[in-house]
């Protein structure tokens, strides 16, 4: 049978398992929707396509399968452009289709031409330039494989018009190889050298990453701490890979991570750096991060390897596979001492104190915001100061419940990705934390939401500032305040009705907590505005480029 | 002034147009220095081989690992012995 460029894209992204594609069409992707239009595939449509490559992050983060958003040529994929930039800060799997010019107008300036390829070489893992149709038949299986194999990101294919409008003959689209067996052993010697580190540690601890989730080894290594006694702490991108209530829990490290996490990791003696890449907001000032601790390095990735640290055990390989390994070789231990210090370090440092108190806090109402929810709820965030106040005190105990730009720090991803994660996880609930800075900047999504009816949640902490921004203007900037300041007073429970979505304002509201639960046990689309003193700042905090035992803020008297 | 030695690092890659974008790309995006560069066809031009002369420093292993993540690149091998001034002729 003879099929087109474009009917063959779509059967093989059905061969794929792709059911939903978030999207906008444009002159140079018609023949594409074309096809779709004919296919069981779900399409999404986006208000701008920056919302649609984040939906498609909120699938592919929240399931951990690959997921495409479509876009036509020129602005619709440069607006692309910040989600899959993201994708690769993050290692999220997703697939970008654009429509591109006709062959034989690439390189004349045509109307919406833009060098798609040349721009997207540094923000994927790999990206192609289809030039016929034949070609499609093994790039797009091979951009399925680059973008789930080995450290996960973004691939890009960018087809010509023509290319989707060539007609080509094909007898069957069946797969003609195997899935290849990826869990590779990992050299028994290291695993022996590293396990004999461990076990002679006297103060261990688990700098534990992205990777844990991406290689689903969660529940081993719940074992594997528990076993050795061995704290863990997460960065961003790994929380809910260990629970937060957990005893061998000691919270988010780094920049704005807790101060007894910080100490510790200031005493530790061995770093077991799983699924981590030393990223600048986690280690501080790299020189005197862990001053004192020898490191086990394993990552998926081998350029992560002594990229910033240098490793004393350095492992390349699937995270999951080496604590599997680990697991039997290492001792039960107790480790009477070091558990008695971390007891102390968090008596001595604690979560500040002032928070306990302030009902109308943003800690305390994220805290309630989690009791509510129930702990298979998806939490998407936006960027800024609510996005760290949900890495601090959201109570986080699965893995792929936290949705976070991590990486990139994109204000305006929480929502989108929201709508994603929703669509990929039917009977889910997800919550939506954004601020008002972050929200204004995808908030065109209310349409789509309304349009779909989903089970999300919108917290906006409002304090019509840019907060974060306000923060270090504050604490490093001399107190001049420029440009982070909204003076327009956004009424955002008006604009959610607008969109025909339920909405509350708790401002005047006496019984916000009331509002608030009821307002998340509902099932559908709710938005929820909370009034936020400007002056209300995150806390602890480290200075860019300084050490991470160098805090402000967070104190027991604060 | 410049007492670092030079290297030279021997690639094969996939021929195609973009290829030597992705190569120089990388150079630029993560700050390496790029020296000088020779590539040229082989076999049935499927293929290309590339010589890249770059500075023999401590960056030099972050460098080729970065390279061998490129999906275009086949090969990499590091010529510490080869004669670099073919590159000034």
């Amino acid at each position: 049978m003879k099929y087109s460029g474009a009917e063959i894209t779509i059967k093989l992204l059905e061969r794929e398992g792709i059911d939903i594609i978030a999207g906008i069409p444009g002159g140079t992707n018609l023949p594409l929707y074309s096809a779709l239009g004919k296919s069981k595939i779900r399409h999404i449509l986006a208000r701008h396509e920056q919302g649609a490559g984040f939906m498609s992050h909120g699938m592919a983060r929240s399931t951990g399968k690959t997921a495409v958003c479509f876009a036509c040529s020129g602005p619709g994929a440069t607006n692309l452009m910040t989600a899959i930039a993201d994708a690769k800060m993050d290692s999220v799997p997703i697939i970008a289709i654009t429509g591109q010019v006709p062959s034989s107008l690439i390189g004349t300036d045509a109307f919406q031409e833009v060098d798609t390829y040349g721009m997207t070489i540094p923000i994927t893992k790999h990206n192609f330039l289809i030039r016929s149709a034949k070609e499609l038949l093994s790039a797009i299986p091979e951009a399925f494989r680059i973008a789930s194999e080995g450290r996960p990101g973004p691939v890009l294919i960018d087809i010509p018009k023509d290319v989707q409008l060539e007609t080509i003959k094909i007898e069957s689209f069946d797969r003609s190889f195997d899935e290849d067996d990826l869990s590779i052993c990992i050299d028994e010697a290291t695993i022996e050298r590293a396990a004999e580190m461990i076990n002679s540690s006297k103060k261990p601890v688990l700098y534990t990453g992205g990777g844990i989730i991406l290689s689903g080894a969660e529940d081993i290594l719940m074992d594997f701490a528990h076993k050795n006694s061995i704290p863990v702490t997460s960065t961003l991108m790994g929380l809910g890979c260990f629970p937060s209530g957990d005893d061998m829990f000691i919270g988010m490290l780094g920049m704005h991570g807790q101060r007894y996490t910080n100490h510790i990791m200031h005493e530790t003696d061995l770093i077991l750096a799983f699924g981590v890449r030393f990223d600048d907001r986690a280690t501080g000032k790299v020189k005197e991060f862990c001053p004192n601790a020898r490191i086990i390095h394993i990552d998926i990735d081998g350029a992560e390897i002594n990229k910033i640290k240098k490793a004393d055990i350095a492992i390349q390989g699937d995270i999951k596979q080496a604590i599997k390994q680990l697991l039997p070789l290492i001792e039960h231990n107790a480790r009477k001492k070091w558990t008695e210090t971390i007891m102390d370090m968090r008596e001595k440092y604690p979560i500040s104190k002032m928070v306990k108190q302030d009902e109308q806090s943003p800690e305390v109402m994220i805290k309630k915001i989690g009791g509510f929810a129930g702990e298979e709820t998806i939490i998407t965030t936006d960027v800024g100061q609510h996005q760290m106040w949900v890495a601090q005190y959201y109570p986080f105990s699965k893995p792929r419940t936290l949705l976070t730009s991590g990486g990139l720090g994109t204000m305006g991803f929480g929502f989108p990705a929201a709508i994603g994660a929703s669509l990929a996880n039917p009977g889910k609930k997800v919550i939506c934390f954004s601020g008002d800075g972050s929200f204004l900047m995808n908030i065109q999504e209310l349409s789509t939401l309304s349009e779909l009816n989903l089970d999300i949640k919108i917290i906006i902490f409002n304090n019509r500032h840019l907060g974060l921004v306000r923060q270090q203007q504050e604490y490093f900037y001399g107190k001049e305040f420029i440009a982070s300041q909204f003076y327009c007073k956004t009424d955002f429970a008006k604009i959610g009705e607008g969109f025909g979505i339920e909405s509350y304002d708790l401002e005047m509201d006496e019984t916000p907590f009331l509002t608030l639960e009821k307002a998340i046990k509902k099932e559908g689309p709710v938005l929820i505005n909370i009034p936020l003193a400007p002056e209300k700042n995150v806390t602890p905090m480290v200075a860019p480029g300084c050490a991470n035992y160098e805090m402000i803020g967070g104190e027991i008297n604060e | 002034m410049n007492n670092i030695a030079n290297t030279t690092i021997e690639l094969i890659v996939n021929n195609h147009p973009g290829v030597m974008s992705h190569i120089t790309g990388l150079f630029a995006r993560r700050a390496f220095n790029l020296e000088g560069i020779i590539c040229g066809e082989i076999e049935d031009g499927s293929k290309s081989r590339m010589y890249l002369l770059v500075k023999d420093d401590d960056r030099l292993e972050q460098i080729i690992k970065q390279i061998e993540k490129l999906y275009d690149v086949l090969e990499v091998t590091l010529r510490e012995d080869y004669d670099h001034t073919i590159f000034n002729r």
